[in-house]
């Protein structure tokens, strides 16, 4: 088990940049995920780390050494592929000890190494089974069994859960929890899904075009978004954009969405916002925070009313969408509060977490 | 569907269900038809070849009974002579001893060869590996005659292991091209989790790749054995003498004097010849069709 650290880690193909000079320091048994949409560099900044990719410029550190210029076989990692990469050819038992007996363990060593990590994932009843006799859930498992008892200094996972029905990925991202809590490896596990990225990390990295956004625990991306690609990336639904300018109002400040709403600004953000009076801004508030008036609100609430375009049960919660000025928001409300689309309904927003966003540097206010 | 709409008595739906039966049933009989067919015109010439090993020469001469049938009782003459009378066993040695050499030859070469092809990339790897499949576009009928200057060079003319070291020239390229197809479609992931595990590339090409890849190498070592048991123009070309002579030009050089065919014989040895390959064929053919590399990735 070890740190990893990059530093300055440049990626270039020809002359395209998949990874633009990025800085992460890992600590030992941190869980970190690399979360990002396609094509942002996620992958291209794992199989750096795994050696699968030579690095164009900068460093990779692994249990304080430099790594850049060893073979994968040399830094001690072991990774978990999207298409879970078994040797076909191999029983499962076999496919777990392969890379032990290319390192020329002992037999028994190996034996108690293969039971203990079958013991771990609950597969020792598959052991002498072959990975085509073996269901999407169970491969998963013996490629996560074939890391685990290499016990490498960091595990790698590529998207792991990609390839499973939505429950199975549930299930087995508990499952993926569970086991780092047990052996506790430095692991950087990279993935699309935001969700899975918060529900695993101690801490999210979020990447977009080749740079990191922002690096934080989930709590803190969610909450605290740095810039506006975070803020809309992470939580489900996304969190409602609308274009707005800053007024001031003698001493207090507005925020005004269209010509016929606008909100108080919380005394507490004042002063951070004062700069910006009179300027065009991005503001940003999450569904949660619209919902119904009635009942007991903390915080700052401010009423106004909206007519629902479309309505969407959800069962403990209801997705209403309206437009202000054009632009589509959503809420989530009550149940038994919920209007029926095209009617007016009565909505309370939340301001205490609302962000302000420069629409010309994506930067969060 | 056809169920549900048959249950339910309206005016449309009767016919169609029905005429979609119809239809699936002319497509039965057709494909039986044709597959019959089929099956006589190829399964005719091996017959005629079975009918007429097993005639006597006397009877083969009589012009006036039916060629397809046996009349005079059947014989093994034709086998015994053929065995203990010429050199058709010392054909049929030679034979096997050039096969096994080239199977060998070719599958060590092309291995490696497809295997650094397919999966190393290297500057210029893609152009040499379409150079490798036009060689085997040059038909062995114009390369028999700059070939004949070399085989003659090293001192090889007229010997089989000459055709050892020829018949390379024919498999070689296009086992490589077939292989280098199939290592392709390993998925990549395989051999980077091999990587990790600490697999050199000689380990990875005989523990992960081989296996994988055997329905693809059984393929080629199919092609390569019946290119070099069936070959023609370089035996006829390179080898004279008849203790040196392989199975297809020792046969018919023995077997025909002049204007003189002993069908009798050259039937027998035909069917002789045929038969290593059928064994072989249907041998490997189930190891072939079965899908070993299913279960590798998602699927």
């Amino acid at each position: 088990m070890a740190d990893v650290s990059l530093r300055n880690v440049v990626k270039k193909y020809d002359d395209v940049l998949a990874v633009a000079s990025i800085n992460l320091e890992i600590p030992n048994h941190e869980f970190v995920v690399l979360v990002g949409p396609s094509g942002c560099g996620k992958s291209t900044t794992l199989r750096m780390i795994a050696g699968l990719e030579e690095i164009t410029d900068g460093e990779i550190e692994i249990g304080g050494s430099v790594v850049n210029d060893l073979p994968p076989k040399d830094r001690d990692i072991a990774m978990v592929f999207q298409n879970y990469a078994l040797y076909p050819h191999m029983t499962v038992a076999e496919n777990m000890s392969f890379g032990l007996k290319l390192r020329k363990f002992p037999k028994a060593e190996i034996k108690a190494r293969v039971d203990n990590a079958a013991r771990i994932l609950d597969i020792t009843e598959l052991l002498e089974r072959r990975p085509k006799q073996l269901s999407g859930g169970q491969r998963q498992r013996v490629a996560m069994g074939r890391a685990i008892v290499r016990n490498p200094k960091v595990f790698l996972f590529d998207e792991p859960l990609s390839n499973l029905d939505a429950k199975l990925r549930v299930q087995m991202r508990t499952e993926i929890k569970r086991v780092h809590q047990k052996v506790q490896t430095t692991t950087v596990y990279v993935t699309h899904d935001q969700v899975e990225a918060m529900t695993l990390a101690d801490r999210v990295v979020v990447m977009n075009a080749g740079k990191i956004e922002q690096i934080g625990t989930p709590n803190d991306l969610y909450h605290h978004p740095a810039t506006r690609f975070v803020a809309g990336f992470i939580g489900s639904p996304a969190m409602n954009f609308v274009p707005a300018t800053v007024e001031s109002n003698g001493e207090a400040l507005r925020v005004r969405l269209s010509d016929t709403l606008s909100f108080n600004i919380p005394e507490s953000r004042a002063a951070r916002y004062k700069p910006h009076v009179g300027k065009q801004v991005t503001f940003g508030l999450r569904p949660e925070h619209i919902t119904e008036t009635r009942g007991h609100h903390n915080g700052t609430g401010q009423e106004f009313n909206a007519v629902l375009d479309v309505v969407e049960p959800m069962g403990m919660e209801t997705m209403v969408y309206f437009r202000i000025n054009g632009t589509e928001l959503c809420g989530r409300v009550e149940p038994t509060a919920a209007g029926a689309a095209n009617e007016q309904m009565a909505l309370r927003a939340n301001l205490d977490h609302m962000h302000l966003i420069d629409p010309a540097t994506g930067l969060v206010l | 569907m056809s169920v549900a709409t048959a249950s339910v008595p309206t005016s449309r739906a009767m016919p169609t269900g029905a005429s979609l039966r119809r239809n699936r049933r002319w497509a039965l009989w057709a494909s039986y038809f044709f597959l019959i067919l089929f099956a006589i015109f190829f399964l005719a010439p091996p017959y005629y070849m079975v009918v007429t090993a097993l005639k006597t020469d006397g009877e083969m001469a009589k012009l006036a009974t039916n060629p397809w049938f046996i009349y005079d009782g059947v014989t093994l003459d034709q086998f015994r002579i053929l065995l203990y009378n010429t050199d058709f066993l010392i054909f049929f040695k030679n034979t096997i001893i050039v096969t096994v050499c080239v199977v060998a030859i070719t599958m060590v070469v092309s291995v490696l060869a497809a295997f650094a092809l397919g999966r190393m990339r290297f500057w210029g790897s893609s152009i040499l590996a379409t150079g490798i499949f036009l060689t085997y576009l040059v038909p062995d009928t114009l390369l028999f005659i700059p070939m004949f200057q070399i085989v003659k060079s090293i001192g090889l003319l007229n010997s089989y292991w000459g055709m050892v070291l020829v018949y390379p020239t024919l498999t070689v390229p296009f086992c490589t091209w077939i292989m280098i197809g199939y290592f392709q479609s390993i998925p990549k992931e395989l051999d980077e989790a091999a990587l990790i595990d600490g697999a050199g590339h000689m380990q990875m090409l005989l523990k992960i790749f081989i296996p994988v890849a055997l329905p693809g190498i059984i393929a080629a070592m199919i092609f390569a054995f019946t290119v070099s048991w069936a070959a023609f123009v370089y035996p006829m070309a390179f080898l004279y003498s008849s203790d040196q002579q392989v199975l297809t030009v020792g046969t018919v050089t023995s077997l025909i004097r002049g204007d003189v065919y002993k069908w009798g014989m050259l039937m027998a040895g035909a069917l002789l010849a045929a038969a290593p390959p059928l064994v072989i064929y249907a041998f490997l053919m189930d190891y072939y069709i079965a899908g070993l590399t299913a279960g590798a990735t998602k699927g």
